[in-house]
């Protein structure tokens, strides 16, 4: 068995891997390594080959493999070392790796930081138990979407959709495209809590019905999907039974929500949030378990890449600080929690370190519901400190705030921060 | 060629029909309408090998139960499947529910199942702390276990192939011919004939003894609904749970799975359709309401996956093992509901001593091998063998499922085995590969790609489960 050791392990190179590697190099760290369970670099980028990425990071729209390629183009040039087709089998929380490939066998990687950059899974058929028979064709939308785009095979040609998800949509579009009759989306919320942009562009201009507040109630066919049952639900998202109806097709494709996949952060013991199921992190994005840090969707899904980016330069950053200074963040000791109060769903960071934050403090967090014309508040032991307007906030656009460096003086009293939402006049749910 | 022996039906009971069958120096072979071993009942029901107290006393099921229970041991071990004897509890959660335990308890005795014991509330509650405040007592039967029902059964038919059985997968037996000699069955594959007919056909038992005229039972479809949970669940019990029994059998029971996943079911309902394995919104709603009676804090949240399977139900009540007599040579092993997993090993032994008495000679070969090449299992291995293992096939060093931790050399073996995969399900039940918390989406292309490489067909002729469930319906415009 093969045992190294390196400054730096990066788990995982797609966007949020590369561009926190990219970051550590650039702050003068030497012993870098990437570990990749993919033949090649870019992650889920890869088989997203429509455009929409970068609008935020680099002002233009690119495609994925576009947007990977301009972090994996500069890995390559910085020479920063990569294992690939490589499997992670276990960390511990002494940061020891254990991974696994064909050519090394078996290897041992002992590291001064750790950077968790493994991305997210995709909700499954099993977690919703729908009813029905298990016949071939019922697909999650990203495996759909490898299939087609990277293997260059069709899953199906009579499709419904299940879930309102981005994958979703933008499969529903690409699969018109291949010629495929994408029947209906069904979205069990009232509203789609997705990208406005991605409604626009891959269901109206294509003609494709959305239908909310609808389920899928049974799946039939022995061999290959037949058909579905498609029903409307009531206010407590149960199927109204008179509303069932048979949709005939060859195809489900399930795009009902992705998971942080942490069981590796599982194993090294790190602390995890019960609502974003990803690592506790600090503003350094260090988790709970000392010289680990954490980036991208293995932290919270993320809704666009750049943020992704920007949130990874960030941990990229910590842990080079970490590894050339051993820097005492003090968060362990001394640091206020936020707290997601009145419709939010989730706050990251879940931690602040009460120090000097010269460029303000960004907090991230996704609402509950639908509201318009609200106001967003920070307070700090009870008492609000600053807020934002908002004329609409959904669920599917994470929302950004930036607490300036003077907000922060004198906070170390309040031992937490809550975000909330104060609504207007007009405010309230609205479908 | 004539076979000697025609086994119809790769289910558990047929496959160690046909393993048994294999020790003797006959022509044999095990005939099954789908496309790999197990498909049916075999592939969906509780996992639990029984110890032998619910069978009432002096049916075929008990003392066949009982002795299943003890040959279960050595099988597992000669078929290198995973057994664990973790002991099984029938909770009480009433006085009404102790008599009713009480009952069980002096039948298991005079079944002569070993180590049966009544447990108080507080015995029960240190033994399963997760187990709720409301049951009043258990009985205790430390012979009970688990073990993966289709891992066995592919054991079995592996082995019995080793030892020279013709495995005939996709050749559904469509009639019958009584011949001056034997039979000749006619298959979706062409005509076979064979001097004697073993009927394992489980659901389709009735079906196969009408093609020798033979109506002396019927056998009904049973469907039984259940959820698997996520392996973080798998420490919630410690043995199998069950519920005070009822009329229409064992009740939801909740289980650690010898895998290490957590599972709850069946219900208990009645279906007219053979094939109808479907799962339904009540069927899983009753589990999940049943299982909570048992055990408070099951995490329905960390479910994976529900399935259904359907019980083999005989009109008759009991096991129906015996020679038709309607037609010389014509034996019947149907009517195999639960404890039929516990009971196979028993089956085979008493259906080839039937067998025997038919007239069929049992002269035993030097060359049986009872032991089955082992299988591999990479997740399971020390660093130091994982590391020797890559070096002789770096194959093992490509982890194609990653919840599973299952690599590439384990499903390349699990094609070429005898009786090996042809399907995507079929690697999946042999190697795990897409068992595990993210249901394949991660390796079902990776998995497609490699069965098409190594059985040298079109990706898109790939299917999940044979016969025309093509996973991919063609090649990119």
């Amino acid at each position: 068995m093969r045992a190294t050791e390196v400054d730096l392990a990066v788990i995982g190179g797609g966007p949020a891997g590369l561009a926190a590697a990219l970051e550590a190099r650039k702050n003068g760290i030497g012993s870098i390594l990437i570990l990749e369970r993919e033949r090649e670099l870019g992650g889920i980028l890869q088989q997203c080959i429509h455009n929409g990425f970068g609008l935020h990071y680099f002002g233009e729209e690119l495609t994925g493999p576009e947007y990977a390629w301009r972090f994996v183009e500069q890995v390559e040039k910085q020479g920063i070392p990569c294992k690939l087709n490589t499997m992670v089998l276990h960390l511990s929380s002494d940061r020891v790796i254990t991974a696994v490939n064909s050519t090394d066998g078996l290897l041992k990687i002992k590291a001064k930081a750790v950077i968790l950059a493994m991305g997210c899974r995709e909700r499954t058929r099993g977690a919703l138990s729908i009813p029905g028979s298990r016949p071939a064709g019922i697909f999650t939308a990203g495996t759909a979407q490898r299939f087609v785009n990277m293997e260059g095979y069709l899953p199906g040609r009579k499709i419904v959709i299940l879930g309102s998800g981005d994958i979703g949509l933008i499969m529903a579009r690409r699969l018109t495209l291949e010629d495929a009759e994408v029947r209906m989306v069904c979205e069990l919320l009232p509203y789609s809590g997705r990208l406005t942009r991605n409604i626009v562009q891959c269901l109206e201009d294509y003609n494709i019905p959305l239908r909310l507040s609808h389920t899928v109630t049974n799946i039939y066919g022995k061999n290959r999907v037949e058909g579905v049952t498609v029903a409307e639900v009531d206010s407590n998202r149960q199927p109204i039974r008179e509303t069932e109806e048979v949709v005939p097709c060859d195809t489900l494709l399930l795009s009902v929500g992705l998971i942080p996949e942490n069981e590796l952060s599982k194993d090294a013991g790190i602390l995890l949030d019960r609502i974003t199921s990803g690592p506790v992190v600090g503003e350094t994005m260090e988790t709970c378990t000392e010289g680990v840090f954490a980036c991208g969707n293995v932290v919270h899904v993320h809704d666009l890449v750049d943020y992704v980016t920007r949130e990874s330069i960030t941990a990229g950053r910590s842990a080079s600080d970490y590894i050339l200074h051993h820097k005492e963040t003090g968060r362990r000791k001394e640091f206020v929690r936020t707290v997601p109060a009145d419709g939010i769903r989730y706050v990251v960071p879940q931690q602040i370190c009460l120090r000097e934050h010269p460029e303000g403090l960004k907090l991230f967090f996704r609402v509950d519901g639908i509201y318009r014309d609200v106001r967003i508040a920070v307070k700090c032991g009870g008492q609000e400190i600053c807020s934002v307007r908002r004329q609409k906030v959904a669920p599917g656009e994470m929302e950004v705030l930036t607490l300036k460096p003077e907000l922060l003086k004198g906070l170390d009293s309040c031992g937490s921060l809550s975000v909330e939402l104060v609504k207007g006049k007009e405010g309230g749910l609205r479908p | 060629m004539v076979y000697d022996a025609a086994v119809i039906g790769a289910g558990v009971v047929g496959a160690f029909v046909a393993r048994e069958l294999s020790r003797y120096r006959l022509k044999v072979c095990l005939l099954e309408k789908e496309s790999d071993v197990a498909m049916g009942t075999t592939k969906a029901n509780s996992a639990i090998v029984h110890a032998g107290y619910d069978a009432k006393h002096g049916t075929l099921k008990s003392i066949l139960n009982v002795r299943g229970n003890e040959l279960m041991e050595q099988a597992a071990r000669e078929l290198g499947v995973p057994f664990k004897r973790i002991g099984s509890l029938v909770l009480a959660f009433s006085g009404e529910d102790r008599t009713t335990l009480e009952h069980l308890y002096q039948n298991g005795i005079r079944n002569g199942v070993p180590g049966l014991r009544m447990l108080s509330a507080e015995e029960t509650a240190a033994m399963e702390p997760n187990v709720s405040g409301t049951v009043v007592g258990a009985l205790y039967a430390p012979t009970a276990g688990i073990i993966c029902p289709y891992e066995l059964a592919i054991g079995a038919v592996e082995n019995a192939v080793r030892n020279g059985v013709d495995f005939k997968p996709e050749c559904g037996v469509l009639g019958i011919r009584k011949e001056k000699e034997g039979f000749t069955l006619v298959t979706e594959k062409g005509e076979i004939r064979a001097s004697c007919i073993v009927n394992a056909a489980g659901i389709y038992g009735d079906v196969i003894s009408e093609m020798v005229q033979d109506k002396s039972f019927t056998i009904r479809p049973r469907k039984g609904e259940y959820l698997l949970f996520d392996k973080s669940q798998g420490n919630t019990v410690h043995t199998v749970l069950f519920p005070p029994p009822t009329k229409m059998g064992k009740g939801v029971l909740v289980t650690p799975t010898v895998d290490g996943n957590l599972l709850a079911g069946p219900t208990a309902v009645d279906v007219p359709d053979r094939d109808d394995v479907g799962t339904t919104a009540p069927g899983l709603e009753h589990v999940m309401e049943s299982a909570k009676k048992s055990v408070p804090d099951i995490r329905f949240r960390d479910v994976v996956t529900s399935f259904a399977g359907l019980r083999a139900t005989p009109s008759t009540g009991d096991f129906i093992i015996e020679a038709s007599r309607t037609a010389k040579g014509f034996l019947n092993a149907v009517g195999i509901e639960s404890p039929g997993l516990t009971a196979a090993p028993a089956i085979g032994e008493y259906v080839a001593g039937l067998l025997g008495k038919e007239g069929l000679p049992l002269v035993p070969k030097n060359d049986f091998d009872p032991i089955r090449k082992p299988v591999i299992r990479f997740r399971e291995l020390a660093d130091e063998e994982k590391q020797a293992l890559i070096n002789r096939n770096p194959l093992y060093g490509n982890v194609v499922c990653r919840c599973e931790t299952v690599t590439e050399g384990e499903i390349v073996d699990s094609i070429h085995r005898p009786a090996g995969a042809g399907n995507l399900d079929a690697v999946k039940r042999r190697t795990r590969a897409g068992m595990g918390r993210c249901q394949g989406g991660f390796c079902t292309p990776r998995v497609v790609s490699i069965l098409a490489r190594e059985l040298h067909i079109p990706v898109e002729e790939v299917t999940k489960k044979g016969k025309e469930s093509n996973l991919l319906v063609g090649r990119k415009g």
